[in-house]
């Protein structure tokens, strides 16, 4: 015990005075949620609109008071033809253009006639629907406002209601992701290339040489990084809550556990990469390439799994963080219990125990 | 005289490829024995069983007392190994290192504290003990290495060519380290490359394919080859 904790401190000696990986260890957990919180995101703001009013009436007028009033949207064109749409578009200067027809106060009582038309640039189709959206609710409310229609005749209405999370913060869906792609890669690559470096030098053969265990040298690389990797996901944990206001629903205990878990596993894979590599680079571009590709495009944190093509959609079935994700975001968005989510804890601990099973028979059979 | 090495046909084969084929030989207390041969003659697979990291596949050798085949737990804590890198954490400073090298092996604090301040006083440290190892000229890495290596007293070290790229007066300085040691008691097992610094071993094995071909004093093996220098001696077996 008192040789595993004087290993554990030459680790934390090595991790304190490597500037570079004590970067990648705290300040890329920051950067990465900063950037996805504030930078990356679903919702529209201030989209640059253009008006192509031929009514001009007060219901016209209206509308468009409405549409400059909201937060989404900034009128700063108002055309006079057609012809003057797609040079609109074509400038890039608006994101799309909204058209009154002549009759269009008169159709105004019969929706399905009525002569108005939203065009968006759905060079991004994403963000061309988001733009309909809003703009087709803000007509229907002043429709419901000011005409008295409630709702309009014919119309048949969808109320949409979005769970767990109302508002469609985007910043409440990268959050698990985020943490799951950190935790992975400080985990995974650091241990790997922790352990690789060590054979890089030939510290490792002076190891293997003394009477330490290789368990207890693999422990004791290892065991530093569990620590600094809690500290990780609650760093990221912190910053959503008290910087992206984002609720924690369920229970602190099982976020906790369930992160624990997922740095085992990564780490489990840091070691196999390790094994299989015989310098710091190979470790790096294995972690790299062979996991964090993966991680962020197979496990559901950006692309929707279930849009994806078959073949794909059983590859993310061995994604770990796939699992974790579904496990994070039942905790932390719907706020369920243990028993909502019990599979995909059994699945992780399932492929811990084998990833570390097999690392460690990887690890003997370069001993022998 | 006592025996701290004692080869018994130790063997190691890799399928149908026979690496270390047999070897019988002993090395007494206090004697620096050279571990000769050319790259691939099996020089390193035979000193991975010796220090107990890798299990012979037939025969046996007893090192400080103690079998590598079943005893290598044991085997380990015995001896001090030393690799042609000077493995040290660079990024330590001597007193850490020694620290942790000194508790993988059970020293207690009082001993570190005592080890550490013999080796500094004994290899003139003084000056570079706030530094990290990083910053260390070559020589006294080495010098350093070596050191460590004995911090348990073990009954032998095992070098694995450990002047590779050190200039021949750093070298020779080394050596000088490596007699003390000898002087004091420790064998000293030493692989190299260089046949000015095997004349400085009291016996010398050659391997030729897995298996040993000369062994002898540099004296002995001079006159059985009817050759001039010991380059001479390696050439004509090698062959």
């Amino acid at each position: 015990m008192k040789k595993f904790i004087g290993f554990v401190k030459k680790e934390f000696y090595h991790i304190f005075r490597d500037k570079r990986s004590l970067f990648i260890l705290f300040g890329m957990p920051i950067a990465q949620i900063l950037l996805f919180g504030f930078a990356i995101s679903n919702e529209i703001n201030n989209v640059d609109i253009a008006i192509l009013d031929k009514a001009d009436d007060k219901n016209s007028k209206e509308i468009i008071v409405n549409l400059k009033a909201s937060k989404y949207f900034n009128v700063i064109d108002h055309l006079q033809s057609e012809k003057e749409i797609e040079t609109a578009f074509q400038k890039g200067k608006v994101k799309a253009v909204v058209t009154f027809d002549q009759d269009f106060a008169r159709n105004l009582q019969r929706p399905e006639t009525s002569k108005f038309q939203i065009i968006t640039d759905a060079t991004n189709p994403n963000v061309a629907n988001t733009i309909t959206n809003y703009i087709n609710s803000i007509v229907v409310k002043y429709q419901m406002v000011n005409l008295q229609q409630d709702p309009p005749p014919q119309l048949v209405q969808s109320e949409s209601r979005m769970f767990f999370n109302p508002a469609l913060e985007s910043v409440y869906m990268f959050v698990p992701g985020v943490m799951t792609v950190i935790l992975m890669l400080v985990s995974a690559m650091m241990t790997s290339i922790s352990i690789t470096r060590e054979k890089e030098v030939g510290t490792m053969e002076i190891l293997l040489v003394s009477p330490l265990k290789p368990s207890t040298v693999i422990a004791g690389k290892v065991v530093p990084y569990i620590f600094l990797s809690l500290i990780n996901a609650i760093v990221i944990v912190l910053l959503s809550v008290f910087v992206f206001q984002m609720p924690i629903e369920g229970s602190i205990f099982w976020l906790v556990t369930a992160s624990l878990l997922f740095i085992i596993t990564s780490l489990s894979l840091g070691i196999l990469i390790s094994t299989l590599s015989s310098t710091q680079q190979t470790a790096m571009m294995i972690s790299l390439m062979g996991l964090m590709l993966p991680t962020i495009l197979l496990s559901g944190f950006i692309f929707p799994i279930e849009s994806m093509p078959y073949p794909l959609q059983l590859i993310s079935h061995i994604i770990p963080a796939k699992w974790f994700i579904i496990i994070i975001k039942s905790i932390m968005l719907k706020g369920v219990g243990f028993s909502f989510f019990w599979k995909e804890t059994l699945i992780l601990v399932v492929m811990t125990i084998f990833l570390l099973g097999l690392s460690i028979k990887k690890y003997k059979i370069r001993l022998a | 005289m006592e025996t701290t090495i004692k080869a018994t046909n130790l063997t190691k084969s890799f399928g149908d490829f026979t690496a270390v084929d047999k070897l019988n030989f002993e090395v007494k207390k206090g004697e620096i024995f050279g571990f000769l041969g050319a790259n691939g003659a099996g020089k390193t697979t035979a000193m991975k069983m010796l220090i107990g990291i890798s299990k012979p596949t037939a025969g046996d050798a007893v090192v400080a007392d103690y079998k590598v085949s079943t005893q290598a737990d044991l085997v380990k804590k015995n001896i001090g190994y030393m690799s042609q890198k000077f493995a040290l954490y660079d990024d330590l400073n001597i007193k850490e290192n020694i620290q942790f090298f000194g508790g993988i092996y059970g020293l207690n604090a009082k001993l570190i504290q005592q080890k550490y301040q013999q080796v500094v006083d004994n290899l003139g440290l003084e000056n570079y003990v706030k530094q990290l190892v990083k910053s260390l000229p070559l020589g006294l890495k080495q010098k350093l290495a070596f050191s460590v290596a004995l911090l348990h007293q073990p009954k032998v070290v095992f070098l694995d060519e450990p002047t590779g790229g050190v200039d021949p007066i750093t070298r020779r300085q080394f050596w000088e380290l490596i007699y003390e040691a000898a002087d004091r008691g420790t064998t000293i097992f030493v692989t190299t490359h260089y046949m000015d610094e095997a004349e400085y071993c009291d016996r010398i094995s050659m391997m030729v394919d897995g298996k040993i071909k000369a062994l002898d004093t540099s004296k002995a093996l001079k006159k059985e080859f009817g050759a001039e220098t010991l380059n001479e001696v390696f050439l004509k077996l090698a062959r």
